[in-house]
């Protein structure tokens, strides 16, 4: 039967994105079917954006082999998708024999797998190198590096969508059948036909899973919470700092610079099962503010612009077992799946090396022929903060438009926000705006901006003001006009 | 680069205020840089009355004072940029600013920061709870409803009890939504009292003191939020907490001046105003930069933001004649019952106008400026509330130019 596409990708965040991007290169039809309005929305939007060393994980484990070789490659990566990334390294600090010992563990581990560069340095090094942190000792973590979740994620998806392949968001897949040699996969909006479908579904992959027929895992997911501080204060701190990992091999909270200048402090860590709560409690506000203090001293709440929360999408096998690796499986009775479950830190680092050996599974199977026009450079909206005053004049000068600013905290400009709203996606949230170009990313949250924004979707995409949404389908942010 | 005598960055009713002044003090080679289409500041959203008592005598509406400072400052022939964005200041007082045109960059022998303030968010506060829609800044709601004809909800719930909050509190009930509530955590009202009779009291929109919100609750919009009665520490008191269903939250927790680009020219902000350090002439640390109005310190009347610019704009005159300002090496400390104070250094010589807010209300009280064993002047107050900013004019005939200065409050 000739089926609506190729390949079904469930759920379009940064793994989904990835594989896309991956099977773009290939003359295959492609969907992905996205529950959510944007691609962001999940865990790919809540986390720590870390660029993973390897370091940390069971050797020739897939997490060990695909954070290492999505570490090694991610200087082309981002040169190839222009987004931000700074290769700055990372530090895990500690103090005392007991720390010590354990990160001496962690220091061989790393050697073991073969990280480069590591190397252990004494308390005046560290105070050398990081002013801010403190510590008796510190493991130098040289390769780790910080990205941007957001604009990393929004452009695997726009370079899988220049090449050809179909976003639908807002479609959640409510079931999957199997009929002669093609798949039908069931959203609310209507069914999709396709050859293959691939799980990406991240937070709903068990439930994916179950429907294609591989192993019945059950959620086991874990919140972490965060505070975001203000600008003011992330020129204080170069690189992440991490204290030693805990008796239980855990990070506690740390502090992680944000590529564009802020610091996360966090995560928490903390056991949901199979609930999705991205609320932030006062629990762990306090522990974020007592604890992160020990790591950076501006953790103060004159500091704080912002709090959220993610959550890991970690399973249970069908031992009652948390699941310690990336599951990358096919099936010989389940033909034309690929499932991907499991898939927590270091996912972000590993996106690309997953959806590459996604497709080896699938060229394990059939022919594919390359797709002659796919290009892998994909350019980002050129942002007006980050340059020069003479390249300003220029952008103003080729686009009046830069010389309107919108977002005062971040400087962003009209012109970005309006480049933004025409995304090659089709997202249109004011959050879609927002991850787009930073705009209420700032101090101010939007208390200068948002009417701005708001204004624009309507004029340039015809929006109503009740159909102007937050985030979500339901998140509307007006009832209409004034009577 | 074009230079001017005085560039003014923001043209609100502070930066309108120096204009005019400066203009009336024989400076005429001024520039107004405005961000927004027209000249006004926030005062263009401010569309109830109330305004101009105290300056004028009459009271307006906020279009209807900013116009006659605006028609002030045309007839005096100010010259004016508008939709330019100040993006940069440095030390040599050289400014950048982002317009459709290309970047304007000029220097001022003197520059005036009049930029105002921002709101204080729910992020700075870290309220828990969900991110849904529907939760906004007092002020950005009044910007949705009065410049943007936008209705933001039908069923509205207010945390704080700033002006802006009561204000939007009778607004958006005038429009149609049911207000259910205004949440305050202090033991005591942070908005004018002539706010709470108006806006709350006639409309009978409750007013709970002592109420925290500790949850906000919703996936998508909004539904709720937990509120819980708090003690004088503000610990959550057992067995008091409640649920109020909404589809909308204000926020009316405060405002912060914005002074992004006053730290970029190195000027020294105070912790208790968020502003600048100043001297009694409004001037920064960095010489020839000043700053009066909300950017200094958050006021709450709009009558003596104008009236304290127009009095910097006297000091800018005199900087601008004279090449430099007396010293002002002496220090005003503020008592632990002073919630802030300006000016922070004086010269000790002139006469001056302190302007300052207590920390907590009182009854009967004395307010007291001192300098080592003399008292310079000592005010007699029926009451004094945190919400109304105290101004006396302090004389200079008493006082030495070497020891510093002490406000205090004390109970009589």
């Amino acid at each position: 039967m000739k089926t609506d596409f190729d390949v079904i990708i469930i759920g379009g965040g940064v793994v989904g994105s990835a594989v896309a991007r991956e099977l773009s290169r290939y003359k295959l039809g492609i969907a992905v079917l996205e529950k959510e309005l944007d691609v962001v929305n999940g865990t790919s939007g809540h986390n720590t954006g870390l660029l993973h060393s390897g370091a940390l994980y069971e050797k020739n484990s897939l997490k060990m082999i695909c954070s290492m070789e999505g570490n090694a490659d991610f200087d082309r990566v981002a040169e190839e998708l222009d987004v931000p990334f700074k290769r700055c390294g990372k530090l895990v600090v500690g103090f005392g024999d007991e720390e010590r010992e354990r990160l001496e563990k962690l220091y061989q581990k790393g050697l073991d797998n073969g990280v480069p560069g590591l190397r252990m340095i004494d308390h005046a090094e560290l105070k050398s190198i990081e002013p801010s942190a403190d510590g008796d000792f510190a493991l130098v973590v040289p390769t780790a590096g910080i990205l941007c979740p957001f604009t990393y994620t929004i452009a695997l998806a726009e370079n899988a969508a220049m090449n050809g392949a179909k976003y639908f968001f807002d479609h959640a897949a409510t079931g999957i059948d199997r009929t002669g040699d093609h798949y039908t996969v069931h959203t609310a909006k209507g069914d999709f036909t396709g050859r293959w479908v691939i799980n990406c579904a991240g937070l709903f992959a068990y439930q994916v899973s179950k429907w294609l027929g591989f192993g019945a895992y059950e959620p086991a997911r874990v919140k972490g919470e965060y505070i975001i501080l203000d600008k003011r204060v992330g020129k204080h701190l170069i690189r992440p700092v991490y204290p030693t990992p805990n008796i239980y091999g855990d990070f506690d909270v740390h502090v992680t610079p944000t590529i564009d200048g802020n610091v996360l402090v966090g995560p928490t860590i903390e056991n949901i099962g199979d609930k999705i709560d991205y609320s932030a409690t006062q629990d762990m506000i306090d522990v974020l503010a007592r604890d992160g203090l020990k790591m950076f001293d501006y953790v103060k709440r004159e500091h704080y612009i912002r709090n959220y929360a993610g959550v890991f999408p970690t399973v249970k096998n069908e031992k009652g077992e948390v699941e310690p690796d990336f599951c990358i499986q096919t099936r010989e009775d389940i033909p034309n799946a690929v499932n991907l479950v499991g898939i927590n830190s270091p996912g972000l680092t590993s996106s690309l090396p997953i959806a590459r050996r996604v497709v080896e599974k699938i060229k394990a199977q059939e022919k594919l022929i390359p797709n002659e026009s796919f290009d892998p450079v994909r350019r980002g909206i050129e942002r007006f903060a980050e340059k020069s005053k003479a390249e300003q004049a220029e952008l103003i000068a080729s686009d009046a438009d830069y010389g309107e600013i919108f977002c005062r905290c971040e400087c962003v400009t009209k012109a970005e926000i309006k480049k933004a709203a025409h995304n090659i996606l089709g997202v249109s949230t004011v959050t879609g705006i927002k991850y787009r170009t930073r705009a209420t990313m700032g101090r101010c949250q939007g208390g200068y901006c948002q009417t701005r924004i708001a204004a624009l979707l309507q004029q340039e995409l015809g929006q109503k003001k009740n159909e102007i949404r937050l985030k979500t389908t339901g998140g509307y942010m007006f009832t209409g006009d004034v009577k | 680069m074009r230079t001017h005598d005085a560039v003014i960055i923001g043209g609100g009713p502070a930066g309108l205020a120096a204009a005019v002044q400066l203009k009336k003090n024989g400076i005429d080679d001024i520039l107004i840089i405005e961000r927004e289409k027209h000249l006004g500041g926030i005062l263009r959203q401010c569309i109830h009355d109330g305004f101009g008592l105290t300056r004028f005598g009459v009271t307006l509406s906020g279009p209807e004072y900013s116009q006659r400072f605006i028609d002030m400052a045309n007839e005096l022939g100010v010259s004016t940029v508008t939709n330019a964005t100040v993006i940069d200041l440095n030390g040599d007082r050289v400014i950048t600013a982002a317009t459709q045109q290309g970047l304007l960059q000029v220097q001022g022998k003197a520059v005036i920061l009049t930029m105002g303030c921002r709101e204080r968010t729910r992020g700075a506060l870290a309220i828990p709870g969900t991110r849904p829609a529907g939760v906004f800044n007092a002020g950005v709601t009044q910007s949705y409803v009065n410049l943007y004809n936008t209705m933001v909800g039908k069923e509205v719930l207010i945390m704080g009890s700033g002006d802006i909050g009561l204000i939007m509190a009778r607004r958006l009930t005038l429009e149609g939504a049911k207000v259910k509530g205004v949440f305050e955590i202090m033991p005591y009202p942070s908005g004018l009292p002539r706010n709470i009779e108006q806006c709350l009291n006639d409309y009978d929109i409750p007013l709970y003191l002592s109420h925290s919100v500790v949850e906000i609750k919703g996936q998508e919009r909004i539904e709720g939020v937990r509120v819980v009665q708090v003690d004088e520490s503000f610990r959550p008191i057992e067995g008091t907490e409640k649920y109020f269903s909404c589809d909308t939250l204000v926020l009316s927790v405060g405002l912060i001046p914005e002074n992004e680009l006053s730290l970029a020219a190195g000027v020294e902000l105070d912790w208790r105003t968020n502003g600048a350090v100043v001297d009694e002439f409004y001037q920064s640390n960095v010489p020839g930069i000043f700053a009066a109005g909300n950017v200094l310190h958050v006021h709450d009347l709009v009558d003596f933001v104008s009236k304290e610019a127009e009095a910097m704009a006297e000091g800018v005159a005199e900087y601008l004649k004279n090449g430099a300002l007396p010293e002002c090496g002496l220090e005003i400390k503020a008592g632990n019952d002073i919630g802030h104070l300006i000016p922070q250094r004086v010269s000790g010589k002139r006469d001056f106008k302190l302007s300052l807010r207590v920390r907590k209300p009182w009854g009967k009280c004395c307010l007291e400026v001192r300098q080592g064993e003399t008292v310079l002047k000592s005010l007699k107050l029926a009451k004094a509330i945190p919400a109304e900013m105290i101004e006396l004019v302090i004389p200079a005939e008493k006082m030495n130019s070497v020891e510093d200065l002490e406000v205090r409050v004390y109970e009589i």
